[in-house]
């Protein structure tokens, strides 16, 4: 057990925890936001997805130690207002069902967005090919993003 | 009461619900055919604790309970959709709770059988519409006036001459001591202003940040997480166990022996409890165990559809339905067509694996979790661990989808009992690797299809089917055939068909077994679908016109005519890969067209998917058109990927790396129609599963004139 601290989301979480222990864990128990979810705990399914300073990782076989000293930011940090475009695009269009995925499918479509401001179908379809959802929603999901590439557009141009 | 919240724009957190002065309810006499609309008074003159299915404060804040688990399908959407329309309230801002497990209270609970709406959407129109009536009569009484001159709109009633208004919130005392009137004027559907509209879902924001709160989300103080190393072959005991190094897992707190019930069998197991999951699954890992699986047969898969091939063969099995001579006239046939299907064992995949908290406390339990059947859990735990029923209360939260698996009581009867071991609350969370190999699975059924073609037409039909029953496990009689035998296949193909037999082959093994989205839909469709397209070869007839001559209803006939107009069916070029099929499950028939075509680098690509449902009255066509979506993907799953395969009496594939689900990349483009009449309202959430497998097989076969008997198969390699 070591002494760490956590940001996730602008916020210092101080804790006790085993370097060993994976980031997904170590959000979901030990700073109480349940909003990272575990799906596989092998990088197969993507429900874990958190921006490690700005990148896209599987929280779930991120070693905690590896988070000491960087910027975490899940789901319920994404925004403010539960209105980042992919959000509001993901609300416009409906696309969860059980919504369990959903929290990984949104924060690997905010990093793609943010790399690629225009994506093709092919471009999201290799972007999002590491998210699963049992429930189906793929074609909403590729609605959903070109809807928030729009947005995100027109944010830029009024702007 | 736990409550997940909601309102659509600004999130308001809802309140208790206490200081509501009118709400309605249901009372449920004993065998009535319908549900009697109550007020408070009237429950406690029958001495019994009303529902309160709608409650409105004095500030006119509207609460509904949510009687049913939401796992994606929609019920937290439909049933408010429902009960906005007649009580004449803004959706936007009513409350929805999740009510809490009381079929006392509300009825059956358990989320199954695609029934939530068309099992309960007359009774919530009318109790709504009695509710609105009710308020209306206490504003004109206020004001003296007729309550003909007076209407109901957006949470208020109008006086229509005078142009006075009263929000619901000034009338709730009023209308709470008023008489619930005995017959409502429900609208017609052309007067709907929210039924029928494609509105957008209340619990989607919850889901876009987070805040939605499922089963393994929820926190109870005090509450500790669990782990559980089981007995790997489905059922059997802890011979012994060394905790030792478990113990030695910074965190870990307790390690106890567990017992879990599956169905009359039990399953042994042993906890480890702990500080955080993490902690928990370390622990479980470190843990060396031996097991005692004594009278448990270790099974391969190979020997199970071996032997379903051998009593398929050598056994007439139990007659399901039999007419005319349909065994003679095969035996007598100089031409006949005798097939074997095969479909395998399938794992339910939720992406939140099973979880539950228990906390046992001075002889009473409470529970939280995703839960489709909150009755079963307290049925089952009451009998198995001699509490009251009345002292298990269980709580509902969101459940990261469900498909039959969480209507099941073994995961929350182990919560319980790590709670009452440990003497704290507990969450159990199975890894994704204890939810993929541990069961029960859908059963895999092997079918026998024999007929006989004469002049164009069926001069017999016989399907023998050879799976394990699900009834069985249930305690139901095994000397009666399988009720779901016919699952799935049109009801009118039996009154065109002269000689038709439909017949069960018992066949059991020791593995668990439970329903599974579509249930036995899933595997006959397939088999019955795909043998009429072969007898409609046999027959040399166009496929789709062969099933209209043999389906004498006019709803099918309309059904089949709008697969035809969607899919430009009569277009087609021969062999160009088209394929389709039609069944019935849960009162709604569903038809696809899938197309073909030759993939570049070998095997075959859906180029296009055409799904009409016909599901007589629907409350939002987004949320259908969802579950359509949803539907295909799963059934392109079944049928191209997904096999739980047994070894040695274990199931062997353990996570997604194994047992693979489709993603983005595999999905083709699915065109949705939903046929619009008057007729009761049917099943969405499984009716568009079962045909999209022979749809795409017949296809294929359309394309490539190879017939394919066994899912899954490879779409890469076919």
């Amino acid at each position: 057990m070591a002494k760490i601290t956590l940001s996730i989301n602008k916020k210092e979480f101080p804790m006790e925890a085993d370097p060993q222990m994976p980031l997904l864990w170590a959000i979901r128990d030990l700073t109480g936001l349940k909003g990272t979810k575990y799906g596989c705990g092998v990088a197969q399914c993507g429900a874990c997805v958190v921006h490690l300073d700005g990148e896209a990782v599987r929280s779930c076989v991120t070693k905690v130690s590896r988070a000491v000293g960087k910027q975490v930011v899940t789901i319920e940090g994404l925004s403010q207002a539960n209105d980042h475009p992919v959000q509001r695009a993901w609300q416009e269009i409906d696309v969860p069902q059980c919504g369990y995925c959903h929290s990984g499918q949104i924060m690997s479509a905010a990093v793609l967005l943010r790399e690629n401001p225009n994506p093709t179908d092919q471009d999201i379809d290799y972007g999002m090919a590491g998210n699963i959802c049992r429930c189906g929603t793929y074609l909403r999901i590729r609605k959903a993003i070109h809807a928030a590439a729009d947005m995100q557009k027109k944010t830029a141009t009024k702007g | 009461m736990d409550e997940q919240t909601l309102s659509r724009r600004n999130f308001l957190k809802t309140s208790a619900v206490t200081g509501a002065v009118f709400s309605l309810g249901f009372y449920w006499p004993v065998n009535a055919k319908s549900a009697k609309i109550i007020n408070k008074a009237e429950a406690e003159s029958y001495g019994i604790e009303m529902n309160s299915w709608v409650h409105i404060d004095k500030t006119g804040k509207v609460t509904i309970f949510d009687h049913r688990a939401e796992m994606g399908q929609g019920s937290y959407q439909a049933v408010p959709q429902i009960v906005a329309e007649e009580l004449e309230v803004n959706l936007n801002e009513i409350n929805v709770a999740f009510a809490q497990g009381d079929n006392k209270k509300y009825g059956s609970q358990i989320t199954g059988g695609s029934s939530t709406v068309r099992g309960s959407y007359k009774n919530l129109l009318k109790l709504s519409a009695t509710a609105r009536e009710m308020l209306i009569q206490a504003a004109a009484t206020q004001w003296s006036v007729d309550k003909a001159g007076c209407y109901a709109e957006g949470g208020h009633v109008f006086h229509k001459s005078s142009g006075r208004k009263m929000h619901y919130g000034e009338l709730v005392e009023a209308a709470s001591k008023l008489e619930a009137p005995k017959d409502v004027v429900l609208k017609k559907r052309s007067e709907y202003k929210l039924i029928g509209k494609p509105l957008l879902r209340l619990d989607t924001p919850l889901k876009t940040n987070g805040s939605a709160v499922f089963g393994l989300d929820k926190q109870i103080p005090g509450m500790l997480y669990a782990a559980v190393e089981r007995n790997p072959r489905l059922r059997g005991k802890v011979k012994s166990f060394d905790e030792t190094a478990a113990r030695k897992v910074p965190g870990v707190r307790h390690v106890v022996k567990v017992k879990m019930g599956v169905f009359s069998t039990y399953r042994e197991g042993v906890a480890v409890v702990a500080d955080s999951t993490w902690a928990a699954i370390q622990g479980k890992k470190a843990l060396k165990v031996e097991w005692d699986d004594t009278g448990f047969e270790h099974l391969s898969s190979e020997d199970i559809y071996k032997r379903q091939l051998e009593a398929l063969q050598t056994q007439e099995g139990l007659v399901f339905k039999k007419q005319g001579e349909p065994t003679e006239i095969i035996a007598k046939a100089s031409k006949k067509i005798d097939v074997i299907y095969e479909t395998p064992y399938q794992y339910h995949a939720c992406m939140e694996p099973l979880n539950c908290i228990a906390h046992y406390q001075d002889d009473k339990l409470e529970i939280w979790g995703p839960i489709q059947g909150p009755e079963m859990v307290q049925d089952f735990i009451s009998k198995e661990m001699s509490i009251p029923r009345e002292k298990i209360v269980v709580n509902m939260t969101f459940l990261g989808g469900g498909f039959g698996r969480k209507a099941f009581m073994d995961y929350p009867h182990e919560a319980a009992v790590i709670s009452k071991a440990i003497k704290a609350p507990v969450q159990v969370v199975w890894t994704r690797e204890d939810d993929a190999t541990q069961g029960p699975f859908r059963p895999g059924i092997t079918y026998r299809c024999e007929g006989v073609v004469n002049n164009g037409k069926i001069d017999a039909f016989k399907v023998k089917l050879a799976g394990q029953n699900t009834g069985h496990w249930f305690g139901g009689k095994k000397d009666v055939p399988n009720g779901s035998a016919s699952e799935g296949f049109l009801k009118p193909y039996a009154d065109s068909i002269k000689n038709l037999a439909i017949m069960d082959v018992p066949f059991e093994t020791p593995i668990p077994i439970l329903w599974w989205r579509s249930v036995y839909a899933s595997t006959n469709g397939f088999a019955y679908e795909s043998f009429l397209d072969e007898l409609a070869h046999e027959a040399n007839k166009d496929p789709l016109e062969f099933r209209r001559e043999y389906l004498k209803d006019e709803r099918l006939h309309k059904l089949i005519d709008k697969m035809e107009e969607v899919s430009g069916w009569q277009n087609r070029k021969k062999n160009e890969g088209f394929g389709t099929a039609i069944t019935e499950c849960f009162e709604s028939t569903v038809g696809h067209v899938v197309k073909v075509s030759k993939a570049p680098n070998g095997g075959v690509k859906i180029d296009q998917v055409w799904v009409v449902m016909d599901c007589g009255w629907y409350v939002n066509p987004d949320t259908v058109r969802a579950q359509i979506e949803g539907s295909v993907v799963m059934a392109l799953g079944a049928a191209t990927i997904h096999e739980v395969k047994f070894k040695d009496g274990m199931a062997v594939d353990n996570n997604f790396s194994t047992y693979q689900m489709p993603r983005i990349t595999d999905i083709p483009p699915i065109d949705i129609h939903i046929m619009e009449n008057d007729e009761d309202a049917g099943g969405v959430g499984e009716p568009a599963l079962p045909a999209f497998a022979p749809a795409l097989t017949n296809a294929i076969f359309d394309l490539t004139g190879k017939r394919i008997r066994r899912l899954p198969f490879s779409l890469q390699t076919v």
